[in-house]
């Protein structure tokens, strides 16, 4: 994935993070195949007791989450900052109707990089997602990654909101190419 | 002398485009308490609302353009002990169509897509969409790996279609072609909050 972080390191974390994820009550993990998010996409995929689901775009997963919410069960959008700029409209949803929404976003265009192509949607990400009434929690230390998750859970399902979980290039290591 | 069911045309009808909208997406939902609803904006909102009396079963979009399939999937997953059925359009399903390949990979089988087609977008004044134009969704459907499709096109049709929305053990997709008249008189709640309340709140009863 990278040369700057390690991967053992990384992987600790992304296994707890699932953990935390199922512990919530999670039963819907919906993605667009990404390297950031690869140990949750495949621990959802081995998981008897989930739905593991692959998308075309983003703002399917948007979608999805509402559906399952009017069906009482919880569901998680694992998504690149990229995919970030195909759900804006789809956020109408959440917003509109008050859907409780989790997202967690793997960061590019961020600390690090070096694919100018990644800059614009990743420098633009945050203030887009607050322009739709996203609350954003970033998250630069691997220590950071649980307590910030948990704040999240709660925010989303207990307290209504939507809210994305930034994982900064600090955190899952930058591209340098 | 032309039957007095027939409604006027709003815009010209593509070949192929010649049942009522009022009646066959009554005669293919059949009883509508058997299912869960999500439908598209537009058209088959007012179409939707009329036949269910917009009641607390159904959650009806007035934006978010492309939703409706995928909101399906999210329910229909949810609850498997419930037969979900979405309704849209030819638009609101060409929006997202990626949606198909989708659901296709997961197929549920309490999930069944009924897609009216009347070749246009009559919201916006009655342009024409991609399928007056050549584009078979039935098609694309089976292109996305769909098992289990129909397009219903003449009344003789219409019985085996509304078979297909209610049983199976895969994913169904039909897509029933219509002429291009004004949907449904009938005015549903757009309070997207409230929607979602009394829809969570019928479920938990």
């Amino acid at each position: 994935m990278d040369a700057v972080v390690d991967t053992k390191a990384v992987a600790g974390w992304q296994h707890e993070l699932y953990d935390l994820l199922r512990k919530h009550g999670i039963t819907q993990f919906a993605y667009v195949p990404d390297a950031g998010h690869a140990i949750l996409i495949d621990r959802s995929l081995a998981d008897p007791e989930v739905h593991s689901i692959a998308l075309t775009t983003e703002e399917e997963g948007v979608a999805l989450i509402a559906g399952a919410d009017l069906g009482g069960a919880r569901a998680v959008l694992l998504m690149q900052s990229s995919g970030v700029g195909n759900c804006i409209n789809m956020l109408s949803l959440i917003k509109g109707a008050r859907f409780p929404f989790l997202t967690l976003v793997s960061m590019r265009g961020d600390f690090g990089e070096g694919n100018p192509w990644q800059f614009p949607m990743g420098q633009a990400t945050q203030p887009v997602l607050a322009a739709m009434g996203v609350i954003c929690l970033r998250i630069e230390r691997p220590e950071d990654v649980i307590p910030t998750t948990s704040a999240a859970l709660t925010m989303a399902f207990k307290g209504g909101q939507s809210v994305a979980v930034l994982l900064s290039q600090q955190l899952i290591g930058a591209k340098p190419f | 002398m032309p039957s007095p069911r027939t409604s006027a045309l709003a815009a010209a009808a593509a070949p192929g485009f010649v049942l009522e909208r009022s009646e066959a997406v009554p005669a293919l939902i059949g009883r509508h308490e058997d299912f869960l609803f999500i439908s598209g904006l537009g058209g088959v909102a007012r179409d939707v609302g009329a036949v269910t009396g917009d009641g607390a079963h159904v959650y009806s979009l007035g934006g978010a353009m492309g939703a409706a399939c995928m909101m399906g999937l999210g329910l229909a997953l949810a609850r498997p002990d419930k037969r979900v059925l979405v309704v849209t359009g030819d638009g609101e399903l060409l929006m997202n169509i990626g949606a198909l390949a989708t659901i296709a990979v997961t197929n549920p089988p309490n999930l069944a897509i009924l897609c009216v087609d009347n070749g246009h977008y009559g919201e916006t004044g009655w342009q024409k969409s991609h399928t007056s134009l050549g584009v078979d969704l039935e098609k694309m459907a089976i292109g996305a790996g769909i098992r289990r499709t129909r397009t219903v096109a003449t009344e003789a049709d219409i019985a085996d279609g509304a078979r297909l929305l209610r049983e199976g053990n895969a994913t169904s997709f039909v897509n029933l072609r219509v002429k291009p008249t004004e949907p449904a008189e009938f005015k549903r709640n757009f309070d997207l909050a409230l929607c979602r309340d009394r829809f969570r709140a019928a479920l938990q009863r």
